[in-house]
């Protein structure tokens, strides 16, 4: 199953499930706080995640490594390579 | 010590207008292939390019040796999928190195020991460890952590770095999914490891440092973004 079939499966169970407990008929109705807390799930799981994401992503930029050393060493490395082929012959 | 006991690295290096960086990248591969002591080929794939690329890279096979540089040009730009195909062809060795010519990723000794935790694959990571960048500034890297995040909520590939082209794998592994694989340019990348995690192989990761390009300029525009988004939603939708 592709990653979408797996969202869409995922997600209309979740769906449905919510939509039979949340939105039932009189008849079946589970008692008013269950539905009161029931009724805005979707949205507050999705604020959820939007936040989850937020701070997720903050976090992992302010904790996105700056290589100074390998840069220096690169330059370094060029400096050898440049001298070093130079010696052997390559002409730039 | 004689490292590699019969591992042979065949190094895959698809060109267009490198001529500046490909003599500092074959050193480089060169010395570190030496200083391990493992046995290793560099295939030089180029497109046709009109700077001279390949006219240093037949000095290079001079230095060299023709058993370790390769030359196998293509009379114009035929895609990336297409130049790992054309250069798996002419590989001699049982693990394939792919790499982009550009100097963007520090080769590392460390890289090639990696192999020897028996991985099928293994991918160089920015995002972990002690990998990461040079010379980015703040919106680019909130974009590429961005991109990252919403890569691992759609595709959960099982590696933390899917657009980096810094990757090691066994021969058989890349030719089977060089067989799967369908998409174009890097989103072609991203499909392997997707596809590779589905065949049940192994990946293993490296920190890499990516340090931004030497010589040449780094495309990052607008245009990037909205075809990676496609790129990301096709292979939503279809792996």
């Amino acid at each position: 199953m592709t990653k979408l079939g797996q969202w869409l499966c995922g997600l209309s169970l979740l769906g449905s499930a919510w939509a039979v407990l949340a939105l039932a008929p009189p008849g079946l109705r589970l008692p008013a706080p269950y539905r009161q807390a029931l009724l805005p799930l979707p949205v507050y799981l999705l604020v959820a995640f939007g936040c989850y994401s937020l701070a997720t992503v903050g976090y992992r930029l302010a904790t996105f490594n700056d290589c100074e050393e390998a840069a220096a060493e690169l330059q370094e490395h060029i400096r050898a390579a440049r001298e070093d082929l130079g010696r052997r012959g390559l002409r730039f | 010590m004689a490292g590699g006991g019969g591992d042979k690295f065949s190094v895959l290096l698809p060109t267009y207008n490198e001529r500046e960086n490909l003599p500092l990248v074959v050193w480089l591969l060169a010395r570190t292939f030496r200083e391990s002591g493992n046995n290793f080929e560099i295939i030089i794939i180029d497109d046709g390019s009109p700077d001279g690329t390949q006219e240093i890279a037949k000095q290079l096979e001079k230095i060299y040796g023709s058993d370790k540089i390769l030359l196998r040009p293509r009379p114009r730009k035929l895609g990336l999928g297409t130049a790992y195909i054309h250069g798996m062809k002419h590989a001699t060795g049982n693990f394939i190195v792919i790499m982009d010519a550009d100097l963007s990723h520090h080769v590392s000794l460390y890289f090639i020991k990696q192999k020897e935790g028996n991985f099928d694959i293994v991918s160089g990571t920015r995002y972990k460890g002690n990998g990461g960048v040079y010379g980015w500034d703040l919106k680019r890297k909130l974009i590429s952590r961005g991109a990252n995040f919403i890569t691992q909520v759609l595709l959960r590939p099982g590696a933390s770095d899917l657009t980096g082209s810094f990757r090691l794998y066994r021969k058989e592994v890349l030719q089977k999914l060089m067989e799967k694989c369908v998409s174009k340019g890097y989103v072609f990348q991203m499909e392997m490891i997707v596809r590779a995690r589905q065949l049940g192989y192994t990946i293993g990761e490296v920190p890499i440092s990516f340090v931004d390009r030497v010589y040449g300029e780094s495309k990052l525009g607008g245009n990037e973004i909205v075809s990676f988004l496609k790129g990301l939603l096709t292979l939503f939708a279809t792996t």
